[in-house]
């Protein structure tokens, strides 16, 4: 018996009554497992789904706010602005897109750096945004990079990095290739005193960043999933016409062709470093007492 | 090779011909042309000068890429004697697309390290193009770490369009291989020396390209992205890459401008491929001199001047600190990646 008529195809019925709309900036959508999260809820747990894990990104200042001791954060060349020195002519001015990434982000730049106490330890740290201009390396992100890892090497402390980028910044052309140098030239000088860097590598980081300091830590350590690697898949694909290997370029991969010494979930980051600092934080050479 | 012209060289091949042709009907009809002949010559003269003393950077770039470029190989066979190739970085494999060895330049003894493109495919297949995987630049080196140990000046020969893009060289970690080589070479202990002689890609030309002096020939370039990588993400058209060469300040004469080369080596009239002796010549030139000029200098002060080299570049101002939010902020919309 059927209980309801058949009457042909249901009509679309259109309404004029507005869409119910979520205030802005409440729910957060997990980009991985389509979870509609609590804004607050997923800030609260360090911006990682409750649900799958996924490690959303996460802006400079909050993940200084992560791993510095509480309090003891001191901002340096907070003050340094990017100058279009060649005069970019493209399809926006550079001046322009500054400005607007400025005014987006509230920083002056790509890269916020600092000394700072973590677990007790002096470091100086240098925390990548990719919210501005894809945290592309240009003058000032080489400039306060070199000058955070010089610093260390004065007060002979550790530095630690944590990188993300697209790679270099093209609006600066070969001023900022040359970056590449000067940073991984101020880390040989660090290195040659005996002092630590840990690199601490998040999604995503790749080609000029990648190809410099990123890739000289001592202890190299990578967020999960996050995308590694020199040059973007799709230029692979195209270049070599062949199918990718599943997992390319992830924390994974790299951790499985031994290039990271390990993979450290965003809750556990801040304890890990701490205990590399324990061990290797100073250059005295020191024995645990055994009672 | 020899029929490979690009489009401005092709109104200078015209007359070229016409020339050729009127001094054969000279000869074989045994009339007087010579006031014809002159003519030609006089404008062809003329043509060459207009066209090569206003080349833009993109038809630099091209000059840079001709096929019929010398290669590094070209040079040594032309500047150097007693050329031994050393092979292989020791780990995984020879790349060919670096080439290094012992080499005797004028007085001195140093390592020559380059890229190496190919003039044919079999060569290109064999050299990758000039592209080099990670057991290049660990090849690299380790030559110049050898050098470093005796006590020889190291040259280096840059010809890339850029590393190699690609499966194996992700998995053996080609940006490791490229930085490990930025932090050795600045402190490696003896004069280093890098000339510019076609392509300076990227980070692959500056995984070979740490040094105390950077030389650049005339029509090569030296660029963070290749111009049609930048057209492509700038321009959402690689068909833009004429644009992006001018907006990149890539060619010899911005670079000297931009204080990143130390000197600019002249080319013949129609680019280096016209004359491969007298660009040869000229490189040796520029090369010993800067290098009699480098082992001048005490190691501690070798060392303290290339640290600052890089240390001074960069361009940037200073403004009022912005209010900066702590707090959580939403995620931004994902900016473009940059190269």
């Amino acid at each position: 018996m059927e209980v309801f008529e058949k009457t042909g195809q249901p009509k679309i019925i259109e309404t004029k009554q507005k869409k119910h709309e979520l205030p802005p900036g409440l729910w957060v959508k997990c980009k991985q497992c389509g979870e509609m999260l609590f804004a607050k809820e997923l800030a609260n747990n360090l911006k990682v789904c409750t649900h799958c894990d996924y490690h959303f990104g996460m802006s400079a200042p909050e993940r200084i706010a992560m791993l510095a001791d509480e309090g003891t954060f001191e901002e340096t060349d907070a003050d340094l602005v990017s100058v279009d020195k060649l005069g970019f002519t493209g399809v926006a001015s550079y001046t322009d897109r500054l400005k607007a990434y400025q005014r987006q982000t509230g920083l002056n730049d790509a890269v916020v750096t600092g000394f700072c106490k973590l677990n007790g330890h002096p470091v100086s740290l240098a925390v990548m945004d990719f919210s501005f201009l894809g945290a592309s390396m240009g003058s000032v992100v080489g400039e306060k990079i070199t000058r955070a890892i010089e610093a260390a090497t004065e007060r002979e402390i550790p530095v630690v990095i944590v990188s993300t980028s697209g790679g270099a910044r093209m609006y600066e052309g070969i001023l900022s290739l040359m970056q590449m140098a000067k940073t991984s030239g101020a880390l040989a000088r660090h290195a040659q005193e005996r002092l630590l860097f840990i690199s601490i590598l998040t999604h995503p980081t790749t080609a000029g960043v990648m190809a410099s300091f990123a890739s000289l830590g001592d202890i190299i350590l990578a967020e999960p999933k996050a995308l590694i690697g020199f040059a973007g898949p799709r230029v692979i694909k195209e270049t070599t016409q062949q199918e990718l290997p599943e997992g390319f370029q992830t924390s994974e991969f790299l951790l499985d062709h031994g290039l990271i010494d390990a993979i450290v979930h965003r809750k556990q980051l801040k304890p890990t470093v701490g205990k590399l600092l324990d061990y290797l934080g100073n250059r005295r050479f020191t024995t645990r007492k055994n009672n | 090779m020899k029929w490979f012209t690009l489009d401005f060289e092709k109104p200078i091949l015209e007359l070229e011909e016409a020339l050729r042709a009127l001094r054969k009907q000279s000869e074989e009809q045994k009339i007087d042309l010579s006031s014809q002949i002159t003519q030609i010559e006089q404008k062809l003269e003329a043509l060459r000068k207009d066209i090569f003393e206003h080349l833009t950077p993109w038809q630099r770039v091209q000059l840079a890429r001709h096929p019929r470029r010398p290669y590094m190989l070209d040079y040594l066979q032309r500047i150097a004697t007693d050329f031994i190739e050393l092979h292989g970085d020791r780990r995984y494999a020879d790349d060919r697309a670096i080439v290094g060895g012992l080499a005797t330049i004028g007085p001195h003894r140093v390592m020559v390290v380059g890229h190496q493109k190919g003039r044919d495919t079999k060569e290109n297949l064999m050299r990758n193009f000039g592209s080099a995987h990670p057991e290049g630049y660990r090849k690299a080196l380790r030559l110049m770490q050898l050098a470093e140990k005796f006590r020889l000046p190291i040259v280096t020969f840059i010809d890339t369009p850029g590393a190699y893009p690609g499966v194996g060289a992700e998995e053996r970690h080609i940006a490791e291989s490229i930085a490990v080589n930025l932090r050795e070479m600045m402190v490696l202990r003896t004069p280093i020396i890098a000339i510019v002689i076609g392509e300076g890609g990227s980070g692959g030309a500056l995984g070979i390209g740490v040094a105390d002096r950077l030389l650049i020939l005339e029509n090569a370039y030296y660029s963070v992205i290749s111009p049609e990588g930048c057209a492509a993400i700038l321009w959402k058209d690689r068909a833009n890459a004429a644009q992006a060469a001018a907006a990149l300040k890539l060619t010899a004469k911005d670079l000297l401008d931009l204080n990143i080369v130390d000197e600019v080596i002249p080319e013949p009239l129609g680019g280096a491929h016209k004359d491969y002796d007298v660009t040869a010549a000229n490189l040796k030139k520029a090369l010993l001199k800067h290098l009699d000029r480098l082992l001048d200098l005490d190691e501690a002060e070798l060392l303290e001047q290339r640290y600052k080299k890089y240390r001074k570049i960069g361009e940037f101002a200073r403004s009022t600190p912005r209010k900066r939010r702590m707090a959580a902020r939403p995620e931004a919309a994902p900016a473009p990646t940059e190269s």
